[in-house]
């Protein structure tokens, strides 16, 4: 029982990853009508500015201070991002209006190639590391529930807890604000928007951004995690099928969709995996998603998909 | 003036359904297909022939199987190179297991394995649309890489997991130089592009093209949406699994799993759709602007003398290459095969200005 719920939770964690990376997409789809193939090379990206800034920023200003110069690199790294959202606004997207979705999925092909090599070449392709002060050490629960309790990591449940408070205040951004509320007229219908005077392009910078920074996000928890390297860009494979498990317009299917990938990749690794020679998580993820679909082909909690002749 | 269409008077309806209607088309098809069959062998060296030629041809082959799914059926697939996996591995085990097997039975009893494959992964397409489609035939690729790498049976217990087939022999002639292999490519191409072509202007392709461009509307004259897009996908996969088994044969001679990864998926994706969604000759395009282009950019920092490590100079090829792509998207986004159109539109007053 412990056991299963450690791998449970280990899980929980990984879920929690894919739907950081998986929200970013559906941010950008709701508002662009983009699915964004470049999620994976911005997580990539964002990480390496991170790290290498955190590495740079103490050099270049003389700083002593870890917390201070990661608040800096973090600053910078975002900065970055925002410019990477102005500069695929101004030279893709603007020139991609009302084109088929596959010609724009096509391009952010070539977007995120960009910024794989954009990334590596600005930032090295070394294997860096990311320290932002995560406790590390291993936390005991339920002692006395289970025979030697339950083993978790702090840096797991720190990293969870930020998560959440980044889709909530996500949440209430989209709720609340002036922008928010203009992001989601963007999202129901570009043209309606378009003729209430939203400013479209304005728009897309913003979505972008924001996609930008939850890239960021789950970029420096896996970085922290597991290092920085160019394995961070596949990531975005496994938040696909999260997505269209999700369903590619709804934010809490993104969450929801991550953690039930991420916990059935776990168990299907463990318990089923064996009978097939192990490595099925690669795929385990894809063919629940696909079954899943066959029932609902739009996904948990994703718009109804009518068909008007 | 020289290029025109009017003047053609057509007297039968065999005339009026032909392959090139045109006769100066008809006639620069010839002459082009002449020339790549004797000339081009004749005067290329073995490194163009094998690092250019070969893979051109043969990615043009998976192209246009591609483009059956995708530009006339509207059925987005990413997981291509399974399918290609597929097409190859299967030959190779008809080839290695079965002896005295002849070389082309091998390679359409692959395009046969690719097909039923194809079809299987086909089926969630009755049901599930568009992007949501397009990912999941991501499983596909998935599973099939896996598949390949775990079960030692399909890689004839090799302990690597990297195959290597034995020389190769058509109709008694041993094909040992890249001159040969290229024209046993080529005829293979010209065969499936022809058939291809003569495939899209009859009824199946005419149902194809109706359901991409409503399925609804189609399926309310009376199109099945069944048949219709499954058919695609057994077309797509048998032309896409042949060129896989020729990608493996001919152009590898040894290959591994990796060879048949997402990444080869996501690049014929790049060639139909720089090439042109729906078009024959845009395929040939976009592989020959995919093959090209790398090769290209690897030369370009040493002509101009810049000396660049190896790692600064691929990251750079990626920087160019997706700027490239996304440039060629906002610049033309229907392919290079709408350029050819716009060029041959010009064509017919040339020399003229009106």
């Amino acid at each position: 029982m412990g056991f299963l719920l450690e791998t449970m939770f280990g899980g929980l964690m990984a879920g929690m990853l894919y739907a950081l990376v998986a929200l970013g997409f559906v941010l950008i789809f709701k508002a662009s009508g983009v699915f964004n193939f470049a999620q994976g090379a911005m997580v990539l990206f964002s990480a390496l500015a991170m790290a290498r800034f955190a590495e740079w920023i103490p050099h270049w200003l003389h700083l002593d201070s870890a917390l201070l110069a990661n608040v800096l690199a973090f600053g910078a790294a975002g900065m970055a991002m925002v410019g990477i959202a102005w500069a695929v606004e101004r030279f893709a997207l603007r020139g991609l209006v009302n084109q088929p979705p596959i010609a724009l999925l096509m391009a952010t092909l070539g977007i995120g190639y960009f910024i794989d090599g954009a990334g590596q070449l600005l930032f090295g392709d070394a294997t860096y590391k990311i320290d932002v002060g995560l406790p590390k050490e291993p936390l005991i629960l339920f002692e006395n529930v289970f025979d030697g309790g339950l083993l978790l990591n702090k840096e797991d449940l720190v990293s969870a807890l930020i998560a959440a408070i980044l889709v909530a205040a996500m949440a209430t951004f989209f709720q609340v604000t002036r922008t928010g509320r203009a992001l989601r007229a963007v999202a129901d219908d570009h043209q309606a928007a378009l003729s209430v005077g939203i400013p479209l392009s304005r728009m897309w910078v913003i979505v972008w951004s924001l996609g930008g920074l939850v890239a960021l996000v789950a970029g420096v928890i896996w970085g922290s995690k597991l290092g920085v390297q160019f394995s961070i860009s596949q990531v975005a494979l496994k938040a696909f099928p999260v997505v269209i498990l999700g369903g590619l317009t709804s934010v809490p299917g993104a969450i929801v969709g991550g953690l039930l990938i991420g916990v059935g990749e776990t168990l299907s690794e463990v318990y089923v995996g064996p009978f097939f020679g192990g490595g099925i998580a690669n795929w385990f993820a894809y063919v629940l998603a696909l079954v899943f679909l066959l029932a609902r082909p739009q996904g948990l909690f994703g718009d109804r998909i009518i068909d008007r002749v | 003036m020289l290029y025109r269409e009017n003047g053609h008077f057509k007297t039968s309806y065999r005339a009026d359904l032909a392959l090139f209607p045109v006769r100066e088309d008809r006639i620069a098809m010839l002459a082009l297909l002449a020339a790549a069959f004797t000339v081009v062998p004749w005067l290329a060296g073995d490194y163009l022939l094998r690092a250019v030629l070969i893979p051109f041809v043969i990615l043009s082959l998976a192209a246009i199987g591609l483009n059956l799914l995708v530009g006339y059926c509207g059925q987005i697939s990413l997981g291509t190179g399974a399918f290609m996996a597929v097409g190859a591995y299967a030959a190779y085990n008809l080839q290695v297991r079965i002896e005295g097997m002849p070389l082309i039975v091998a390679l359409l009893g692959g395009g046969l394995c690719a097909t039923a494959v194809g079809v299987l992964f086909g089926l969630p397409s009755l049901r599930i649309r568009g992007l949501y489609l397009a990912v999941s035939t991501l499983a596909a690729q998935f599973f099939i890489d896996w598949f390949v790498n775990r079960v030692h049976w399909v890689t004839h217990d090799s302990s690597s997991g990297s195959v290597s087939v034995p020389p190769l022999t058509v109709l008694g002639v041993v094909l040992d130089t890249p001159g040969r292999r290229y024209l046993l490519c080529l005829a293979i191409v010209t065969a499936f592009a022809l058939a291809a072509r003569n495939l899209v202007r009859g009824a199946i392709g005419r149902e194809w093209m109706a359901i991409r461009d409503m399925d609804i509307a189609a399926e309310v004259i009376g199109i099945q949406p069944m048949h219709a897009k499954l058919t695609a996908f057994a077309a797509s996969s048998f032309i896409v699994g042949v060129a896989g088994a020729l990608w493996g044969f001919i152009h590898l001679g040894a290959w591994e799993p990796a060879a048949f990864g997402l990444d080869r998926s996501l690049e014929l994706l790049f060639m139909i759709i720089i090439g042109g969604l729906g078009s024959i000759a845009g395929s040939f395009f976009g592989a020959a602007f995919v093959v090209i282009l790398p090769l290209l950019l690897n030369d370009v920092p040493r002509l101009l003398g810049l000396p660049l490590s190896t790692a600064v100079s691929s990251h750079l090829e990626h920087m160019v290459f997706g700027a490239l792509i996304v440039f060629f998207l906002v610049v033309e986004p229907h392919g290079l095969a709408r350029l050819w159109a716009t060029g041959r539109q010009k064509l017919r007053l040339w020399p003229f200005p009106h």
